[in-house]
């Protein structure tokens, strides 16, 4: 092979580089492991994670994950592939792209979604964008502070670049204030106003005429929502938002320590051409046979470079198979039920904490679905609490504050896991 | 790969009160009380309804109109398209992941930090940098993280005029792109005829407003940039950064490492050279080096070790921002981990001349019939500008769709925009001899039958699943869902 290559060594091929940049020595790491020795060395990563018996959210649910979607997710025919730019021999990536598209729509109840975004988060800060490249000359970006923390903190590093100003709107028992979010559009140049549902407590926020009043101003309403409980609550679409995004994780994927989710990212149709990322179209090939393609490219970042809607080009790829194939095997109905046991399960939570005396939900008022932020009663503290659940493997929520946590439920938890919880508060009475 | 369409969707197989799913019948007790009526979907979405058996065909028929890089020879430029190893999906199943809350306690995630930290430490020594975050989710994430630490680097010295980023007219679309978006405008630099950057062009274009230079190395026609010492000095006495973009750092390994070269930042794909899989799109993983001194400005969450030796996570006051909600794709850096690992640091050594060699070889065995711009040896990829016949009509077009018949997946084409026909080859480590020499055969056969029978070769592909859709249309009349499908019953 050298000998084609005009070359008698390996080192010939280098020639270019320059001697001082060279390598003198192999790198400093481990020798070689076979597959047994990487076995023994995973097993041990293994043994220093522990897990518990999930009842926190803050965004990423524990729900259930059909046995059939690992086993074809490891397809390599699918996992093996790259961005199906040869329609010819990728009409199964497009074809579950363009599946999910489909079933994104009809949850958020929007017209168009894209090929998916990284997560939630950043699909959030694509939205932002996505307004303040749709409305000329506006730079303001109106935020709920119901929205999770961690989103706040990825929109505000997006709108760096671009010089977007952010405002947060202030929440009033733990849903946003609609008295202050009219005044602060009508001080006028807002592109898009942020909201999520359910709020970062777990609340159900009622965003009655939000988007009438963002649209008279001339705004965008964008909304957060997990995707699993688009199957339960009021879609985007009937609020009349014009973008929903997210975190897709709820619909059974694995928690993975954070990775990889979905984010997702839906729109009405007057916006298609302001959509970041890849987006696959419904075409016939030259037999009239009905074929899929990415389509609407000139959006994209290698036609357009710095005049893209958007940087991205990897995405979450076959993630977008595990949502398509989720929502097929669940249904609609299916769905359903995962949202009525996740809600069932949280309430019964919340009123077994209750009943412990040694806890109040902090919005007792509001209307929560399968989260809820609850508050100690001294000399209990949330610290203590948590370390004591932890202590027998329970993963009791997320800590707020010095005195409240927030703590969510789903179909994974039985009723026995609940009282098991509730007992261990219940043992810290002394 | 089966080449007879399967064409349905999961929406045509949909029957009436069919259900996939498998839930518990638990009784909670005491009845929650209802969501109040207008917090209530309106509408249930319209979703499939489909039996489990009905849905695991449907995927796996799909999938047979699919072509992986377990199916066959993937030499698509710039994406190292190298073959994923099993064991580095099996590690992620025995590292105990899956139920892992990204919110747990640190002491309970101690292994799943130790992946995150001691890939981050192999990934510095193998780019000579200070310090990784493995927090961006993809390449372009990455490169979007680098400029923001470059941003942050300037303004924390007061330096706010630099404003601007140089980009090579042959970089990848994604740079341009990402600078744009950390709020930079764009300065293009020419490339020379060899490929590489105009030094001297660079040279003027170098001042007080420039924040960073973007480049790759070898650039994105193959070639190493023999003058990156002058580069880097340039860009330094400038007061700028240099950027590395890793998308081509596959042929590098065992060679040289970017933070000798004089790169202040990098990222690497490890989709790419780290060997894990494409998944069609994604997920990837970005992550960001920096050289000493820049490391305070990496993004938020970080991983980092106390004096006792156990983990935890920090937010720095210095970090210019977060980019994702967490850690970023965390399966995948367990399998580039096991990748690492099982490579070794021997073998490893060894990835990036093999990989040259490869792509080497197969542009000596092809240079007769397809025009080769650019002399002298390649790295991991290189270039032609189409067939040296041109007397034909056949393009690099036709020449990729052909290829689709004969069991190998395209090239990519017309990138770089340095030349008209560009087709863009990268072979990786991983392929034997008989699969190159079996695809230049095949290279060879297609140049033949363009001279003698053009046409035949202007209507390929004949035996894939379809053929020549109708792309115009598809963006010229978007149908994007499957409501709107039937509406124009496609």
């Amino acid at each position: 092979m050298l000998g084609r290559c005009g070359a008698t060594t390996l080192d010939d091929l280098y020639a270019d580089v320059p001697d001082a940049l060279r390598l003198k020595e192999p790198y400093r790491l481990p020798a070689p492991m076979s597959e047994p020795e990487l076995e023994r060395y995973f097993a041990d990563i293994a043994s220093q994670n522990r897990r518990l018996l999930c009842f926190a959210g803050a965004g990423f649910y524990n729900h259930y994950t059909p046995a059939a979607i690992p086993s074809l997710m490891a397809r390599s025919e699918f996992l093996t592939a790259y961005t199906p730019y040869q329609p010819e021999i990728s009409q199964g990536t497009l074809q579950y792209i363009f599946e999910y598209q489909s079933m994104m729509a009809e949850l958020t109840g929007l017209d168009i979604s894209n090929a998916s975004m990284y997560d939630g988060a950043t699909a959030t800060a694509e939205a932002m964008l996505m307004a303040v490249n749709s409305v000329r000359k506006k730079r303001r970006i109106l935020v709920a502070s119901t929205v999770a923390p961690a989103v706040q903190q990825v929109l505000a590093t997006y709108a760096a670049g671009p010089g977007i100003t952010i405002e947060v709107i202030p929440e009033d028992g733990g849903v946003t204030d609609r008295t202050a979010f009219e005044a602060m559009l009508g001080a006028g140049d807002v592109a898009g106003v942020i909201v999520s549902q359910p709020n970062y407590y777990g609340i159900v926020e009622d965003y009655d005429g939000w988007a009438d009043t963002c649209h008279s101003s001339k705004a965008l309403l964008i909304m957060n929502c997990h995707a699993s409980t688009l199957g339960a609550l009021r879609s985007p679409g009937e609020w009349g938002a014009d973008i929903a995004c997210g975190e897709a994780q709820s619909l059974g994927m694995p928690l993975n320590y954070g990775g990889p989710y979905l984010g997702y990212l839906c729109c009405r149709e007057n916006l298609i051409r302001k959509m970041p990322g890849r987006i696959v179209g419904a075409t016939t090939d030259a037999e009239g046979r009905r074929s899929f393609v990415l389509t609407l490219q000139a959006r994209e970042q290698h036609i357009r470079r710095q005049k893209a809607t958007s940087n991205i080009c990897s995405n979450q790829g076959i993630m977008t198979l595990h949502a398509a194939f989720y929502l097929a095997l669940m249904g609609a109905e299916g769905l359903r039920k995962v949202n009525t046991l996740s809600y069932n399960a949280a309430h019964a939570l919340a009123d077994a904490l209750c009943d412990t005396g040694m806890m109040r939900l902090k919005y007792p008022d509001k209307p929560f679905f399968n989260e809820f932020a609850i508050e100690t009663i001294e000399p209990l503290s949330a610290d203590a609490l948590l370390a004591a659940c932890l202590k027998k493997g329970i993963l009791a929520g997320v800590r707020l504050s010095d005195s409240s946590i927030l703590v969510a439920a789903t179909e994974m938890n039985s009723p026995a896991d609940i009282a098991l919880c509730a007992e261990t508060v219940k043992s810290l009475k002394s | 790969m089966n080449k007879a369409l399967y064409s349905n969707l999961v929406f045509d197989l949909s029957r009436k009160g069919c259900t996939g799913y498998s839930l518990p019948h638990y009784d909670y007790g005491k009845a929650a009380g209802e969501l109040p009526e207008n917090l209530r979907r309106q509408t249930p979405p319209s979703l499939p309804e489909i039996d489990e058996p009905s849905a695991v065909r449907h995927y796996t028929n799909s999938s047979n109109n699919n072509f992986g890089v377990d199916t066959g020879f993937y030499p698509l430029g710039s994406c190292t398209m190298k073959y994923n190893p099993k064991i580095n999906e099996a590690a992620v199943a025995m590292a105990g992941i899956a139920p892992l809350h990204p919110l747990q306690p640190v002491e309970t995630v101690q292994g799943a930090l130790r992946v995150y930290r001691t890939l981050e430490k192999a990934l510095s020594e193998i780019g000579g940098m200070a310090e990784f975050t493995l927090n961006p989710f993809a390449g372009a994430h990455g490169e979007y993280t680098g400029l923001m630490v470059i941003r942050r680097y300037h303004m924390a010295r007061g330096d706010e005029a630099r404003r601007r980023v140089i980009v090579p007219d042959s970089a990848h679309g994604t740079n341009p792109a990402s600078a744009a978006m950390a709020g930079f405008d764009i300065v293009e630099v020419k490339s020379m005829p060899d490929g590489t950057v105009d030094i001297a062009d660079l040279d003027s274009k170098l001042d007080e407003t420039i924040a960073a230079v973007m480049m790759t190395n070898p650039n994105t026609v193959g070639m190493f940039e023999k003058g990156i010492p002058e580069i880097a000095e340039m860009v330094h006495k400038a007061g700028a950064l240099l950027y590395y973009d890793g998308a081509n750092l596959n042929p590098m390994l065992g060679i040289a490492r970017p933070g000798d070269m004089g790169f202040d930042v990098m990222h690497i794909n490890l989709h790419k050279t780290f060997s894990t899989p494409h998944g069609g799109g994604g997920p990837g993983a970005g992550p960001v080096g920096v050289r000493a001194g820049l490391e305070e400005y990496l993004p938020n969450p970080r991983v980092s070790e106390l004096p006792d030796g156990t983990l935890a996570i920090d937010f720095g006051a210095d970090a210019f921002g977060r980019v994702g909600a967490w850690l970023g794709n965390f399966t995948v850096y367990i399998k580039a981990f096991a990748y690492i690992l099982s490579l070794g640091s021997e073998n490893l050594m060894r990835v990036g001349p093999l990989a040259t060699l490869n792509a080497n070889y197969i542009m000596h065995s092809l240079s007769d019939l397809y025009e080769q711009p650019i002399a002298g040896p390649c790295k991991h990829e290189f270039v032609f500008d189409g067939l040296r016949d041109k007397s034909t009509g056949v393009t690099t077009l036709h020449v990729a769709k052909a290829l689709l018949d004969y069991g190998f997946h395209a090239p990519t084409i017309y990138f770089p925009l340095l030349f008209h026909e560009s087709l863009m080859i990268e072979p990786t480590e991983t392929e034997s001899r008989p699969t190159l020499d079996a695809f230049i055969a095949t290279m060879r056969k297609i140049a033949l039958e363009a001279s003698a029978e053009p046409d035949t070769v202007k209507n390929a592909p004949y035996t894939t699943p379809i053929s020549h859709p109708d792309e115009d249309e598809a963006a010229l009349n978007p149908v994007v869902t499957y409501r709107q499908l039937c509406a124009k019953q496609i």
